[in-house]
């Protein structure tokens, strides 16, 4: 050990520099990441960023003078949460939104913003004034339907024109949200909501009675329509006949009818024989 | 190198009682023993240990300063040179305290150990942090120095060791599933186009299709995911009438675009992501109009009710009066065969069963109207059938 140190001490002593100097000025850029490579507080070189030349990987810089500034590269989102907006037909409407976005310029971005939080926060106030701009023109229902989609496409280009400036780039934004804010326009909602129900239960029922009535009167109609079917072959025996079945009914002793006495004239067809006669 | 000294201890302890216990070190040589437990343990174990100052033995301290040390000859501050060098020709130098109980088997040529730990510790490192088992369902990516460079399917692959290249093992065949609203958030209510509010619970599956995409893409994949979900489930929600999300059929075109929009969008920030399907799990109206709801649903059997009543009717009219058509029918061929006799048999039997039940009586004059004393006549009709009642409840009674 001893010998090692009297025979190559400089040696060694070379290697540990150099080491120590390749330690300091050698940085590794993921995939995930680019880098802006600052000498004194100015941005000279990039890493890594989209449609750049240099790929990730092992890069150099000088020791000390150079800092190195590592930025996402993947996509970022910035939310804008319950904002009230207003429709052009004065109905409010709380609005989730979030806007997805990339650094395409970390060199700008680093001059202007920052950081990446510093892009949201210059970002958000844009994101909500564009919205509520490009949602306040539309009517209540269209904010609510298909119209949104050219919405959101206007937001994201007046947003995009925006982030620029601060070397990002805007994907999308989505609405991921539309409420009711609570309170008297949530009431309203449920209430014509329940009214709705009301009215619906209502036709419900009267269709249900209409409909009753019509299978009623559609079996009695059957009904007269085969009984004038089969009384009326003869209607003569018909007469009498029924006129049978209506005597046992009306006289004959039942259940529920009252006593009845006949009184009989001897001209009676039924007391012909009786008399004796002929 | 405290740490070698700590473990040597340990066993310095072992090795002591092994030796009271009358037994070979298992790791010292047969000098070592006659070092060990023959210097003074065998004699005076109580009283050594009794001299001890300090209760448990600190294995951090110098042993020059403590009178343990002294007793075992001085023993030295921790020095791994010193406890590897602890051996060989000159014997131990610690006397007592079978302190040398532990020692590596001598390597030829006397050098040390040191260097040989060392690189078999690194050796280890190297192939643990280079060889890289992925699973069936797994993929992984590989980044050389930062840089992605490739990626791995199932098996056993080796890349360089871990400086140089990275690999991030990942689930891609496994289906992911999200809750949407998850548990414990509260539910969310979501505007149909007609500005009805339904409550809506839903499922989305999704699983990794581009395991770079989704590595390197977005900052956050599966906070994407919940969000792009929600958006496209409103979007998808918003074109619908309240009456559709409750039906299966538009529950079902609900459940295609919203998978159809999240994708779209996902592809859009080339997420890697695949999404499997979406399923509404609850379509529901909000608690506070559910009363209203259930009206309704009461009033569809109110009507139903009605209906049915209305054909229990019609088929018992209809019924009655086949019936009796066709009795008629009947009793109508049979008249045709003999018109005449058929009718008075009929008068007659019905006559018969009419006057059989009833109280008859027989004018016979003309032109007097006799006194009718019908009143009477059905008093006295009651009277006789009281009269008749009343002897049976006497002997009833007796």
């Amino acid at each position: 050990m001893e010998n090692l140190w009297t025979n190559y001490r400089w040696a060694i002593i070379a290697i540990v520099i150099v080491a120590i100097a390749f330690l300091m000025s050698a940085y590794i850029v993921e995939e995930e990441d680019q880098v802006v490579v600052i000498r004194t507080g100015e941005p000279v070189r990039t890493v890594n960023t989209p449609g750049g030349d240099s790929e990730a990987g092992l890069y150099l810089r000088i020791p000390l003078l150079e800092s190195v500034r590592v930025i996402e590269k993947r996509v970022l989102d910035l939310e804008m949460t319950e904002e009230e907006v207003l429709s052009n037909d004065q109905q409010r409407l709380l609005v989730d939104a979030y806007a997805r976005f990339r650094i395409v310029d970390p060199i700008r971005m680093v001059e202007r913003a920052g950081t990446t939080d510093g892009v949201r926060t210059a970002l958000e106030p844009i994101l909500n004034s564009a919205l509520r701009q490009e949602l306040g023109r539309r009517t209540f229902a269209a904010m609510l339907t298909a119209e949104r989609g050219t919405a959101l496409a206007n937001v994201r280009a007046n947003l995009d024109r925006e982030a620029r400036q601060y070397g990002a780039e805007v994907i999308d934004v989505q609405i991921k949200r539309t409420d009711l804010p609570s309170g008297r326009p949530l009431e309203s909602a449920f209430q014509r909501m329940e009214s709705d129900r009301e009215r619906e239960a209502r036709t419900i029922r009267a269709q249900g009675t209409r409909d009753a009535r019509i299978i009623r009167a559609e079996a009695d109609a059957e009904a007269a329509r085969i009984y004038a079917e089969s009384f009326g072959k003869d209607e003569r025996f018909y007469d009498f006949y029924r006129a049978m079945q209506s005597y046992e009914q009306s006289f004959a002793r039942g259940e529920g009818r009252g006593d009845s006495s006949i009184i009989l004239s001897p001209d009676n067809e039924y007391l012909r024989q009786f008399r004796g006669r002929r | 190198m405290q740490i070698f000294d700590r473990l040597r201890e340990r066993f310095a302890m072992a090795g002591q009682g092994l030796a009271m216990a009358g037994k070979k070190n298992p790791w010292g040589s047969s000098g070592n023993k006659g070092g060990g437990s023959g210097g003074g343990d065998g004699a005076t174990p109580p009283s050594g240990d009794g001299d001890k100052p300090e209760g448990p033995r600190n294995p951090w301290l110098p042993g020059g300063s403590s009178g343990d040390g002294q007793k075992r000859g001085g023993r030295r501050s921790a020095s791994i040179e010193d406890i590897f060098k602890n051996r060989g020709p000159e014997g131990p130098r610690r006397g007592g305290g079978g302190g040398s109980g532990f020692r590596l088997p001598e390597r030829p040529g006397g050098k040390s150990w040191v260097p040989i730990v060392i690189v078999s510790i690194g050796i280890l490192f190297l192939i643990l942090s280079s060889m890289h088992l992925v699973e069936p369902r797994e993929k992984a990516v590989v980044k050389t120095l930062g840089n992605y460079s490739r990626t791995l399917d199932s098996g056993l692959h080796f890349t360089l060791p871990f400086p140089l290249e990275t690999v991030d093992i990942e689930d891609v065949e496994g289906v992911r599933a999200v809750n949407i609203p998850g548990s414990g958030e509260r539910a969310k209510l979501i505007l149909t186009g007609d500005q009805n509010l339904v409550d809506l619970s839903y499922i989305v599956r999704w699983r990794i299709a581009d395991l770079p995409d989704f590595k390197f893409q977005l900052a956050e994949p599966i906070e994407t995911v919940n969000e792009v979900a929600e958006a496209a489930m409103r979007a998808s929600v918003a074109e619908k009438t309240l009456d559709e999300t409750f039906t299966g059929a538009g529950r079902a075109e609900i459940q295609q675009r919203v998978r159809e929009r999240m994708q779209e969008t996902l592809d859009a920030y080339r997420a890697g992501i695949t999404v499997v399907g979406v399923e509404i799990e609850k379509a529901d109206p909000p608690g506070d109009v559910v009363d209203a709801f259930r009206d309704v649903s009461v009033a569809e059997q109110d009507a139903d009710r009605a209906r049915n009543q209305a054909r229990g009717y019609a088929q018992q009219t209809i019924a009655g009066a086949e019936g009796e058509a066709e009795a008629f029918d009947k009793v109508y061929e049979q008249y045709r065969l003999a018109p005449e006799v058929t009718r008075q048999r009929l008068y007659y039997e019905t006559m018969e069963r009419v006057l059989a039940q009833t109280d008859k009586t027989i004018v016979e004059a003309d032109g007097v109207t006799p006194y009718l004393p019908l009143p009477e006549l059905r008093r006295r009709a009651n009277q006789s059938a009281e009269i008749t009642a009343r002897p049976q409840q006497n002997t009833q009674g007796q």
